[in-house]
C-alpha cells in the first residue's frame, strides 16, 4: 500500500470505519425501535392498540429505513470487498432478511386498509413475525461476524451454504439483538402512546428487560470463554475496559428513568447502550472487517477491503455536506410528529 | 441451471418488478406538485382535492419502490460478488450520494407529505411535497449514473489482475458525467413523467366516461395531458441523443438495435422486422439506409456492424434487443400522435367530446410501462456480454461461492411475495380509484 492520506491524523479507511459504524449504529437505535415496537404487535390485544402502534412509527419508519439504505451504500463504497463477501457468504440470511423487509412494509400499508377480522390477523401475524426476525437475524449477522468466516484465497466463501449461519453464538447474538430491540420499541411505545394501553407496555417493557439482561449475560459469557482474541484484546488496551462498563450504567439506567416517567431519557439512555454494545464490536474487531477462520492472512481488513483513497476522499466529503443535511431532515420530522399518537383519516 | 443464468433471472425479475413503482412515483410526483401548487396560488379546493387523491396513490406506488429497491441495493453484493468488488470503487459512490442526497429527501418528506395535513402550514406541505418530489428525481440521477458508467466507464484506471482486479476512480466528475449519463437520464426522468402523467390521463378519463367527479377530472386530465404532450414530444430528442450515443460508444449495441450485421455498410432503419441470428437476415419495413441517415445525416455513411466484432463480444439476444428497442419506439411515436391530436382537440375546446378517445387515454395507461420496461431491457441485453462494458463479462461478475441451489430458493421466495404484493398493489390502487377523490353522494363538489 503507498501514500496514506490522513486527516486529523487519521488514515482514511480507519475515518469511513466510523462513518459505517456511526450509520449502523443510527440503524440500530431507530430501526430498533420501529422493529421493536412490532416485535410487541401480537402482545397488544386490541385492534386499535395495534393501530396505535403502528401509528406511533407510521411517519418515521420510511425514513428511518434511510439508515440502512445509506449504511448499506457506504459499506458498498468505502468496503466492497466486505460488502460482496459478507453478502456473498452469508446468502440466505440476506435473503431472508430482503424479503422480511417487503413483507412488513406490505404489512404497515395494507393491514389497516381493510376492515375484515380475517384481513388484520393475517397482517397482524405477518407484521409480527417479519419484525421478530428481522431483529433476529441481524443479530445472528453480526454474530456470524465476531466469530469469523471460513474465508479462504481471494475472499472466497468456504463454508456451509444454506444453515451455517445458525451456530449456538449466531443465535446468541440473535436473542440478544431482538430484547434489546424489544426493550427499545417498549421504551419508544411508551413515549408515544397513553391510558391502557399505556400501563400494559409498562408490564411489557419488564419482560423485555428481562429477557434482554438474561441474554445479553449469557452471550457475554459466552464471548469471553468460547471467542479467542477477545481477552487478548482487552489485556492489550485495557482503556476499552469502559466501553462494557458504559454499557451496564447505561441499562441500568434505563428502569429508573422508566419508573420516574422520563420516557424520552429512557429511550436515550437505551439507545446509548446500543451505541456502546455496537462500540465494543468495532473495538474487538479493528482494523479487522471479517476474520477468517481458515487463516488470518485471508481476513477481510479494512485495508484489503477499502477502495482507493481518492475513492474515500471523495466520499468523506459527501458525508461531510450530507449529514448536516440529513440531521436537518430528521430534526424537522421528529418535530413535526413530536407527541402522543392521534390517529386521523390519513393514519394507517 | 447454472448459477449465472439463475442470478441474470433473478436480477432481471427483481429489478423489472421494482422498475415499475419509481417511474410512477417520480410521474405522479410531478402531477402533485403542479396540484398542490396550483392550490396554494389559487386558493381553488379542486385543486386540494387532486392532490389529496393523488397523493394516496403515490403512497401506494412509493412504498413498493422504497421496499423493492432496497433489495437491489444488496442484491448486487449478494449474487454479483465479483462484480461488486470491481465496481465498488466507482458505483459505491454514486450509491452513498444516492443515499445520502437523494433517499434521504424524499424518506423524510415523505412522512410530512403523507401524515403532516394537520400539522404542518399549507405552504411546508408544499415544500415537503417539491422535497419528495426532488428526492425521487435526484434517486433516479445517481442510479442512472452508475448505470451509465457500466455502459460507457469513463474517469476510472483498472487496478490489479484476474480476481483482484478492480476499477478505481481518477476522476470523479468524469464518471458522474460519463459520456451516457445525461442523455439517459433525461431519458428516465421523460420516461418517469410519462408514466405518471398516462397513469393521472387514464383515471380521469375513466372518471369522464363515468360521468364521475367530471369537473375536477376535466382540470386534472388537462394538466397531464400538458405534462404528457411535451414529454412526449421532448422524448424523442432526449431518445435520439442518446441513440447517437450508443453509435459512437457502444457500437455493438446500435448494431444489434437495428439487427445490422455488415461490418461497415449503410444501415438501415427498420418499422418493424424479425431478425434470423442464425443467417443474419433481417425481414421487415425499412427505409433503407435510414440508421446510417440518423447517425451521419448521410444515408450512404457507414455504420459499424455486428460482425465487426467477435462473436463473443456481441450480444446474444439480437432478436429480442431489436424487437424491444422497436416497440419502445413506437410506444413513443403513438404518444406523439396521441397526445398531439388531443391537445389539438383541446385548443378547438373538444377534449372530451370523444368517446373512443377517452377509452384510448384509459387503456394507455400500461403503454409508458411496457416502454420502460422493453427500454431498459434493450438497453441492458444490448449491453451484453459485458457488465462493465469492455473490461468485465457478466459471467465473470457474479458470485462464485453462491450456488444455484441458493439462488433457485431465494428465486421461488421472490416469485411467490412479488405475485402477491404486486396483487395487492392492483387491489388497492382498483380500490383506490373506484371509492375516488371523495363521496360523491355525501359531499357535492359545491360544498368541498
Amino acid at each position: 500500500m503507498g501514500h496514506m492520506e490522513t486527516f486529523l491524523g487519521i488514515d482514511y479507511p480507519t475515518l469511513w470505519y466510523l462513518v459505517v459504524g456511526l450509520l449502523f449504529s443510527g440503524y440500530a437505535i431507530l430501526e430498533g425501535f420501529d422493529y421493536g415496537a412490532g416485535a410487541w404487535h401480537l402482545f397488544l390485544r386490541k385492534d386499535l392498540s395495534r393501530r396505535i402502534a403502528i401509528n406511533a412509527i407510521g411517519p418515521l419508519w420510511d425514513a428511518n429505513q434511510v439508515w440502512l439504505v445509506i449504511g448499506g451504500g457506504a459499506l458498498f463504497a468505502g468496503f466492497p470487498v466486505m460488502y460482496a463477501t459478507m453478502l456473498s457468504s452469508m446468502y440466505i440470511p440476506f435473503m431472508l432478511f430482503l424479503m422480511l423487509l417487503v413483507l412488513r412494509s406490505s404489512a404497515i400499508k395494507f393491514r389497516s386498509a381493510e376492515e375484515m377480522k380475517w384481513w388484520r390477523k393475517t397482517w397482524d401475524i405477518i407484521y409480527f413475525t417479519s419484525n421478530v426476525l428481522i431483529a433476529f437475524l441481524l443479530g445472528v449477522v453480526l454474530g456470524n461476524v465476531l466469530q469469523g468466516f471460513e474465508i479462504g484465497e481471494n475472499f472466497s466463501y468456504k463454508g456451509g451454504i444454506f444453515f451455517a449461519f445458525l451456530s449456538p453464538y449466531a443465535l446468541m447474538t440473535g436473542f440478544t439483538t431482538l430484547s434489546l430491540f424489544m426493550t427499545q420499541g417498549a421504551i419508544f411505545l411508551l413515549l408515544k402512546t397513553e391510558g391502557r394501553l399505556h400501563a400494559r407496555l409498562t408490564l411489557l417493557l419488564k419482560k423485555g428487560m428481562i429477557f434482554f439482561i438474561t441474554s445479553f449475560a449469557i452471550t457475554s459469557l459466552y464471548t469471553l470463554v468460547f471467542l479467542p482474541g477477545v481477552t487478548d484484546k482487552f489485556k492489550e488496551q485495557p482503556v476499552f475496559f469502559i466501553l462494557p462498563i458504559l454499557a451496564f450504567l447505561a441499562v441500568a439506567n434505563v428502569p429508573r428513568l422508566v419508573s420516574k416517567k422520563k420516557y424520552f431519557n429512557a429511550l436515550v439512555f437505551s439507545s446509548l447502550t446500543m451505541s456502546f454494545l455496537l462500540m465494543l464490536v468495532a473495538f474487538q474487531l479493528y482494523p479487522v472487517l471479517l476474520p477468517s477462520t481458515i487463516d488470518p492472512k485471508y481476513s477481510v481488513t479494512i485495508h484489503n477491503a477499502a477502495s482507493s483513497q481518492k475513492s474515500l476522499g471523495i466520499m468523506l466529503t459527501i458525508v461531510v455536506i450530507g449529514a448536516p443535511l440529513l440531521a436537518g431532515y430528521f430534526l424537522f420530522l421528529y418535530k413535526t410528529f413530536h407527541g402522543k399518537v392521534k390517529l386521523d383519516d390519513t393514519s394507517y | 441451471m447454472d448459477t449465472e443464468i439463475l442470478a441474470r433471472i433473478q436480477f432481471a425479475f427483481t429489478i423489472a418488478f421494482h422498475y415499475i413503482y419509481p417511474p410512477l412515483s417520480i410521474g405522479i410526483g410531478l402531477i402533485m406538485v403542479i396540484t398542490e401548487g396550483l392550490y396554494l396560488k389559487t386558493g381553488n379546493k379542486h385543486y386540494e382535492v387532486l392532490t389529496r387523491f393523488w397523493l394516496k396513490i403515490f403512497a401506494i406506488t412509493f412504498g413498493i419502490g422504497v421496499a423493492t429497491g432496497i433489495i437491489m441495493e444488496f442484491e448486487f453484493g449478494t449474487n454479483w460478488a465479483v462484480y461488486s468488488r470491481y465496481v465498488g470503487d466507482i458505483f459505491g459512490s454514486a450509491l452513498a450520494a444516492e443515499g445520502l442526497f437523494a433517499f434521504s429527501l424524499e424518506s423524510t418528506f415523505l412522512g410530512i407529505l403523507l401524515f403532516g395535513w394537520n400539522r404542518v402550514s399549507p405552504k411546508v406541505h408544499f415544500i415537503s411535497a417539491i422535497g419528495v418530489f426532488l428526492g425521487s428525481m435526484f434517486s433516479a440521477v445517481w442510479i442512472v449514473v452508475a448505470n451509465s458508467w457500466q455502459q460507457t466507464p469513463a474517469g476510472y484506471h483498472i487496478v490489479g489482475e484476474g480476481l483482484n482486479a478492480r476499477a478505481e476512480v481518477t476522476d470523479f466528475w468524469a464518471m458522474v458525467f460519463n459520456p451516457s449519463s445525461v442523455d439517459r437520464i433525461i431519458h428516465v426522468w421523460q420516461g418517469a413523467f410519462l408514466a405518471g402523467a398516462f397513469l393521472v390521463l387514464s383515471v380521469h378519463a375513466y372518471y369522464l366516461l363515468k360521468g364521475r367527479y367530471v369537473e375536477i377530472s376535466k382540470k386534472a386530465f388537462k394538466i397531464a395531458l400538458g405534462v404528457a404532450t411535451i414529454i412526449s414530444l421532448t422524448q424523442l430528442v432526449s431518445g435520439h441523443s442518446s441513440a447517437d450515443g450508443v453509435a459512437e460508444n457502444q457500437p455493438a449495441k446500435l448494431a444489434a438495435m437495428e439487427g445490422h450485421y455488415d461490418k461497415s455498410a449503410p444501415a438501415n432503419l427498420y418499422l418493424f422486422g424479425w431478425v434470423d441470428n442464425k443467417n443474419q437476415d433481417v425481414t421487415g419495413i425499412a427505409l433503407p439506409g435510414g440508421l446510417s441517415f440518423l447517425v451521419h445525416q448521410d444515408f450512404e455513411a457507414p455504420i459499424t456492424g455486428l460482425n465487426a466484432f467477435p462473436v463473443e463480444d456481441r450480444p446474444g439476444q439480437v432478436n429480442a434487443v431489436f424487437q424491444f428497442y422497436h416497440i419502445m419506439i413506437s410506444i413513443g411515436m403513438f404518444f406523439i400522435a396521441l397526445t398531439l391530436y388531443a391537445s389539438y382537440l383541446w385548443w378547438r375546446g373538444q377534449l372530451f367530446d370523444k368517446i373512443w378517445l377517452l377509452q384510448i387515454f384509459t387503456f394507455s395507461v400500461i403503454l409508458p410501462q411496457i416502454a420502460n420496461q422493453l427500454g431498459w431491457f434493450a438497453a441492458e441485453m444490448g449491453r451484453q456480454p459485458w457488465i462493465v462494458y469492455g473490461h468485465l463479462r457478466t459471467s465473470q461478475g457474479f458470485s462464485q461461492e453462491v450456488s444455484s441451489n441458493q439462488i433457485l430458493f431465494s428465486l421461488i421466495l421472490f416469485l411467490v411475495i412479488y405475485s402477491i404484493l404486486f396483487l395487492l398493489f392492483l387491489y388497492s390502487m382498483n380500490k383506490k380509484i373506484k371509492n375516488g377523490p371523495y363521496d360523491e353522494a355525501k359531499n357535492p363538489l359545491e360544498i368541498i
